[in-house]
């Protein structure tokens, strides 16, 4: 038999669907690919006994005819999201061995669905970082590689490692600011983050509460659809989720974009863009156009203020977020001389130097006398890009743009130059400010021969159109290329 | 900023050494919404539960928990607004108040800052000092009413060196009422929880229960000369009973004016009153005060009511204090005295109308607040736990009004009912108290009573009020028993008035 995990998940629902193989089958050459893939340090937390057992079970309900949209399927999770029984750490110290009494909305539709839970996956601590460096649990590195180790991105970057090293047929993500969609350009896979309140975020350790948004990391745009129909559905438990029926977006993958208006915001070139990204994007241009679209040039007159406005907005509600987090109840605990030492001790040695950075930010900007100056500023800037996106809907169905402004870069690279880092974001925090649908897609190789994604952007609740315009990006970039195995 | 225009009456004023000054006082008062769950998880809410036991994954504060408002609290907030003749707004939000603190487990109290769900309105009360003399009315503006989510609470003091922490109250649902700086005595800040406590009383939002905390209030205190500048203000957490907000006023501002006298000024303070020694001490300076870095929740959405709904319970309104009152003194022609202390309270209000009913309604009135009140009041028991309930006081007024034992005997039998919780029937049978009416029983006792004083009945035809003498005798050697009409009118036959 052939390497299961080459398989896209689709092929791998079809093969299990066929009787060509069982999910154990497929279960266990994951299981081996993982084991081999320690220097990638993408899994944290190995879950392989508990995914043999669902492995079986999910066998005998296909055999029953009871298969789910995901039945069988090993997956990753992102190690945000709450597993009943499964440690859950965030990457972060503080949080020590916390092992959840409850199942994340996400991950619990997942498994309603049939998933076979690999482990779970490194991310940035708390989710906040762009490199995948600040995990109390180590880098994750890229199986990309050029030279040096390079970083998958962040903060989704086991996700995204785990699925271009074929650990996984596809993983959970979430993205404030683009952690679905940076690590997948990086890592030549498909990451979309659906429209703020498709995804329940009950469950899923909180980051910044107005931006996160669960969504999948996967091989394919169409992957990426199947992953997604699963986690979506409105929930009762978020006040925030939306009460809407899952369309079925697996059908949009491979429709005609024919007469789709694609809008090229000229705000999204900035000085100091490789040319490769600024070629890749004029070739994207070039393939939707070919596949029937119709390119219209269009402003998003705010874009500048968006990373500045997001750096506020998150980091003020990462601050507030992050509070419950004192070593009273589950986690670290630093005893100190009294209540507020203990805190101290605590929130010191238990938070990473971003998190602790972005939480001094968070308090800073809140305090009175600056909240004016800088988180209601922020909101004001907010409204504006969501008015300029609505603007841009009266000429175009989806917007094209590079997914980030450069390639992946070297571990260590940037990590001492925090605004240098949070540039990675400047293309992709837009979409949360608005809670659009964004999606990246794998479309070409660097010089280097890294891969180099572009995104798509949709009107709220609007994916279909994402997914089509994603689908046909796909099949004119015919992006085939794997990293090459040196991990294991 | 406050202004606070009206000057209290004389009477209220504290004059010293250097002349008169008048407290100016504004409350927040904390009612804990009757509800079943809490205000954003379906925790329990039960007074006495075993610690810990009624805590959710979301009033634990545990990673990735969010809040869902609970509709039923934001009604009973709608209506209590409404009972307080204020402003309901359609559009609110939650807000996060960011500190620390061992029985807050998310690191925030979700709370209403910018934009509360009740806005201005006013209430009248009617101060009432210590001797029962009743004051002007005053007109009380409230400021706002805003929900948001109780603490959990400390423990200090079972152990010496640690704090344990009991999360049952963690998330439970607070109405904050805040009022304007309107009042200018003890009696008037009393008499406003008092009324505060009828309105959410009678509408059913807040049992109003003060020793078990669930209606508390945080006052405002501050001194100025008469109608002069405004001082500087404390404020006094946590007071839960009448008598200690009354006493923490009363200590309170005469610190503040001693310290002005020695020439000092007072420093803005949140204090703590000791009810043990009966004073207030400070909990936390100005300088130590949080920066609470409020911002909106991101976690909730903001809450849009609809006028409809708003409409359907303004429809749907119970009785208020003031319109009860009000009845009680058209329909039951009660004085104006009477009826307000009949109408104040729920539950006095239905005893009252239960005892009324088929009965004179002043004498049911007289009852009620003549030896009934006296007798809870002496041994400190709550109305709901009467031994004698308004059926069974009814049945002695009966007593009185067929004529089976007079209104005197009647005193003693209501003492004996409270202290045994038996009906007046069977007292008065055991007792033998029945009334005797049979004529030729009396005109026997009147016989003897006349023939033992002869020369006394001698001396009536010169002067009838002797007549007062003999009425006496005759009940007394009745054993009160004797019908005094019947007493009255077989005594002037045989006496020949």
């Amino acid at each position: 038999m052939s390497d299961l995990t080459k398989l896209t998940l689709d092929a791998a629902l079809t093969g299990m669907a066929n009787g060509e193989f069982s999910s154990v089958e497929i279960t266990k050459a994951h299981i081996d690919a993982i084991k081999d893939a320690g220097k990638l340090n993408a899994f944290i937390t190995d879950t392989h006994d508990l995914a043999l057992e669902q492995a079986a079970a999910s066998d005998a309900r296909r055999a029953k005819g009871e298969a789910g949209l995901l039945e069988g399927a090993p997956l990753g999770v992102k190690d945000l999201f709450c597993t009943t029984g499964v440690r859950t750490t965030a990457c972060s110290k503080i949080l020590g061995d916390f092992t959840p009494t409850y199942e994340s909305s996400v991950t619990a539709n997942m498994k309603a669905d049939g998933m076979v839970m690999l482990g779970k996956l490194n991310l940035d601590e708390f989710a906040m970082g762009s490199s995948n460096e600040t995990s109390f649990y180590g880098p994750v590195i890229n199986p990309w590689r050029k030279d040096a180790d390079l970083v998958p991105g962040g903060s989704s970057g086991g996700s995204a490692s785990a699925v271009a090293a074929d650990l996984c047929l596809g993983a959970t993500a979430t993205d404030t600011g683009g952690s679905i969609r940076q690590p997948a350009a990086f890592t030549g896979t498909v990451g979309i983050k659906p429209t703020y309140g498709r995804c329940s975020r009950w469950g899923t350790v909180a980051f910044a509460s107005s931006l996160d948004q669960a969504g999948p990391i996967a091989k394919t745009v169409k992957d990426s659809a199947i992953l997604l129909q699963s986690m979506a559905g409105y929930d009762a438990k978020d006040s925030t989720s939306l009460n809407l029926p899952v369309p079925d977006w697996v059908s949009a993958c491979g429709a005609s974009i024919k007469g789709m208006k694609i809008g090229i915001p000229k705000e999204y070139t900035i000085d100091g863009m490789p040319k490769e990204i600024e070629d890749l994007w004029q070739q994207g241009m070039k393939w939707l156009e070919a596949a029937g679209a119709e390119i219209v040039h269009i402003s998003l007159p705010h874009t500048k203020y968006a990373l500045p406005a997001y750096y506020v907005v998150a980091p003020a509600e990462a601050s507030s977020n992050l509070a419950r987090y004192d070593g009273m109840r589950y986690g670290l605990r630093v005893e100190g001389e009294n209540l507020n030492d203990t805190y101290e001790r605590t929130r010191t040695e238990g938070f990473g130097d971003e998190v602790r950075r972005r939480i001094m930010i968070g308090t800073y900007v809140l305090s009175s006398g600056y909240y004016d100056a800088y988180y209601l500023r922020a909101q004001k800037v907010r409204t504006k890009i969501a008015d300029d996106f609505k603007a841009a809907w009266e000429k175009c169905d989806a917007i094209l743009t590079p997914t980030c402004p450069s390639g992946p870069f070297p571990v260590g690279h940037k990590f001492n130059d925090p605004v240098k880092m949070y540039l990675n974001d400047i293309f992709t925090v837009t979409a949360n400010l608005a809670g659009l649908p964004g999606i990246s897609v794998p479309a070409g190789l660097d010089a280097n021969g890294l891969p180099l994604g572009l995104q798509i952007i949709g009107r709220a609740l609007d994916e279909e159109t994402v997914f089509k315009a994603a689908s046909a990006l796909e099949d004119a970039a015919g992006f085939s290329a794997k990293p090459l195995k040196w991990w294991g | 900023m406050f202004i606070a225009p009206r000057v209290a009456d004389a009477k209220d004023w504290i004059t010293t050494e250097t002349g008169d000054w008048e407290i100016i006082l504004g409350l927040e008062v904390h009612a804990q919404v009757a509800s079943n769950s809490k205000l954003f998880s379906g925790a329990a809410t039960e007074y006495g539960a075993e610690p810990n036991s009624q805590v959710s994954l979301v009033d634990a504060g545990m990673p990735g928990m969010l809040p869902v408002v609970n509709e039923f609290c934001l009604e009973q907030a709608v209506k209590t607004g409404i009972g307080l003749n204020a402003q309901i707004n359609l559009f609110s939000r939650f807000d996060r108040k960011n500190y620390f603190y061992v029985d807050l487990p998310q690191g925030y109290q979700i709370s209403q800052f910018e934009f509360p769900i009740v806005g201005e309105g006013e209430i009248d009360i009617v101060p009432i000092d210590a001797d029962g003399k009743v004051g002007e009315q005053v007109s009380v503006g409230i400021e706002r009413l805003h929900l948001e989510q109780d603490a959990g609470k400390s423990i200090h003091d079972l152990s010496p060196d640690e704090t344990y922490v009991d999360l049952n109250r963690s998330g439970v649902c607070l109405m904050e009422i805040v009022s304007k700086p309107d009042m200018r005595s003890p009696d008037e800040a009393s008499a406003y929880v008092e009324k505060l406590r009828g309105i959410v009383r009678a509408l059913g939002t807040c049992d109003g229960d003060m020793e078990k905390g669930n209606l508390r209030a945080d006052v405002n205190v501050s001194v100025r000369r008469p109608g002069g500048e405004l001082g500087t203000r404390c404020e006094i957490k946590n007071v839960n009973s009448m008598r200690f907000i009354r006493q923490a006023i009363n200590y309170e501002a005469r610190r503040q004016i001693e310290i002005i006298e020695s020439g000092n000024e007072v420093d803005q303070e949140t204090r703590l009153f000791d009810s043990v020694k009966g004073e207030t001490r400070t909990m936390r300076s100005k300088e130590d005060a949080h920066d609470y870095r409020y911002f909106p929740d991101p976690d909730l959405l903001p809450i849009k009511l609809e006028q409809s709904f708003v409409d359907r319970i303004r429809s749907e309104m119970p009785e208020m204090p003031d319109a009860r009152k009000a009845r009680f003194m058209e329909a039951y022609g009660l004085s104006e005295y009477d009826a307000r202390l009949l109408s104040g309270d729920i539950d006095m209000s239905n005893f009252y109308e239960t005892l009324a009913k088929g009965r004179d309604a002043k004498i049911a009135a007289n009852w009620m607040l003549g030896d009934f009140a006296g007798a809870l009041n002496k041994g400190g028991i709550e109305l709901t736990d009467s031994p004698v309930d308004a059926d069974a006081l009814g049945g002695l007024i009966d007593r009185i009004s067929d004529d089976t034992i007079s209104g005197k005997i009647a005193k003693g039998v209501f003492e004996k009912m409270f202290e045994s919780g038996d009906s007046a029937d069977t007292i008065i049978e055991r007792d033998g108290l029945k009334q005797v009416t049979d004529t030729g029983a009396i005109e026997k006792i009147v016989d003897e009573v006349i023939a033992a004083n002869s020369d006394q009945a001698a001396k009536v035809a010169d002067n009838p009020r002797l007549i007062g003498f003999f009425v006496g005798q005759v009940m007394k050697a009745s054993g009160g028993k004797a019908n005094p009409k019947a007493v009255n009118e077989i005594l002037k036959a045989k006496l020949g008035l």
